[in-house]
């Protein structure tokens, strides 16, 4: 579903990847480790062209990801993206947020639209907020629609780049159950995460990323709970006990 | 001499129809101004060198030219080149040039100004560039750009004077008429100032009536 061949990418003369290779399976939630600055979200952000990278290929359903090709558009429809920080429409409710894609990218019907968005708002458990704006949504809130908006665009795939990162601690559970279920679907996820507790639950795969490179791969089982790296072991130490 | 309330009286109507053609100049630069400063401010946000730098020279030149030279040089000039405008088109094309270049900058101070996030969530779903500024970046730029907008258009009223010295009628050109045909300074240029804050004073309070209703959704 998603693959990468040896992605090279560099902000200027800083080499962020360093020659990426790997593979999201359909159906599988794939989980992205590492310490901030590994490279993660920048790889994930390849994925739907928001960056671009320099050298090898990242391929999506066979078709190669160039964030300069008008490709890019079609691909962006076919995997969404949840972001840290929400990044909902300030000036729309909580329902025209998850609407805007299928309505104004997709031209699909305004009736079936308003009825399938009113859908996904309820399963993630909003049907008494739809006509809210984000600004009057708690952080917890706010990501559930971001994830709704989603999930409007009937993606092949989502990309979630720490989406629990941004919330107050009491937050991050009803996010988490969210995705949860996202996952029994087997909805096809790449997530950036901290949340090793979650990667453990619902991960068929784990990435553990250090300076631009694929330190480990494998099950959750294998690289969480059996680490052989020592930078994944001392990773997941800091990680798990932080004092 | 009359006492001041018959005075008044009997000047009113000429500065009323003065007042009118004020708010007639105001109204339509004010309009063919917005239009043209939206068109600069969405050339220099394209990221697109090709359309970005005619838009960056055109208001940068127009900016550096006194609006009086621009309202001689439509008027004076353009007939030479074979475009008769009436004293009246001038004004208004001149005063919306020079303030297209102002509110262009206000509109692309709010453009820049609208949360990168924003760009990359309307990205996220697939927008092109053109749906994804109607949609998601103009309309919070804005509302980031009511308030010096709102200074813009004041300024434009009390600059539509301007148009005086090519002879539209407006109200300071009606004053000055009517001040050197009646020898009553004081209270002819008092009037005109008061009809001036007629227009500002409302003007400034709905400005800050619309910027509180727009900032109570974001």
């Amino acid at each position: 579903m998603i693959r990468f061949e040896n992605v090279h990418k560099s902000f200027g003369h800083i080499e962020v990847l360093k020659g990426i290779d790997g593979e999201v399976e359909k159906g599988q939630v794939a989980c992205l480790i590492g310490a901030s600055g590994s490279g993660k979200s920048t790889l994930l952000r390849c994925v739907n062209g928001l960056e671009d990278y320099q050298q090898g290929r990242i391929l999506v359903d066979d078709q190669l990801v160039d964030a300069h090709a008008a490709s890019i558009h079609d691909i962006r429809t076919r995997v969404a993206m949840v972001f840290q920080r929400f990044n909902l429409f300030p000036h729309m409710t909580a329902l025209e947020n998850v609407m805007e894609g299928p309505l104004h990218v997709l031209g699909e019907p305004r009736a079936e639209v308003r009825e399938r968005a009113e859908e996904h708002l309820t399963r993630v458990g909003l049907a008494d907020r739809v006509n809210s704006y984000p600004s009057a949504l708690s952080g917890g809130q706010q990501q559930r629609v971001a994830i709704a908006r989603a999930l409007a665009m009937r993606p092949d795939a989502i990309l979630l780049d720490e989406p629990t990162s941004a919330l107050d601690p009491e937050m991050v559970g009803e996010v988490l159950t969210v995705l949860r279920d996202l996952a029994e679907e087997r909805m096809t996820m790449l997530v950036v995460t901290h949340e090793i507790q979650f990667a453990r639950e619902v991960a068929s795969s784990v990435f553990f990323l250090d300076k631009g490179l694929i330190a480990e791969h494998g099950s959750a089982e294998e690289v969480l709970t059996r680490p052989q790296n020592a930078r994944t072991q001392d990773f997941l130490r800091r990680v798990t006990h932080p004092v | 001499m009359a006492p001041l309330s018959e005075r008044i009286v009997e000047y009113l109507p000429l500065l009323i129809s003065g007042l009118w053609l004020t708010v007639a100049v105001t109204f339509l630069s004010l309009i063919l101004a917005t239009a043209l400063g939206l068109l600069w401010a969405t050339m220099r946000t394209s990221g697109n060198a090709l359309i970005e730098r005619p838009a960056r020279y055109i208001v940068e030149f127009l900016r550096g030219i006194p609006i009086l030279v621009v309202l001689f040089y439509i008027y004076f000039v353009m007939p030479e080149l074979g475009v008769d405008l009436s004293a009246f088109q001038a004004g208004v094309i001149g005063l919306a040039l020079t303030y297209s270049c102002y509110i262009g900058e206000t509109f692309r101070g709010g453009i820049e100004a609208v949360d990168k996030g924003q760009v990359e969530a309307a990205k996220s779903i697939g927008m092109r560039h053109g749906k994804m500024m109607r949609r998601i970046v103009l309309p919070q730029a804005f509302r980031i750009s009511l308030p010096p907008y709102g200074n813009n258009m004041v300024m434009l009223l009390k600059d539509s004077s301007q148009v005086s010295v090519i002879s539209v009628a407006e109200l300071t050109l009606q004053g000055k008429m009517l001040a050197s045909s009646t020898f009553d300074n004081l209270t002819v240029f008092s009037m005109v100032a008061v009809l001036y804050l007629c227009l500002t004073i409302p003007l400034n309070f709905l400005m800050r009536r619309l910027e509180l209703r727009m900032g109570a959704s974001l």
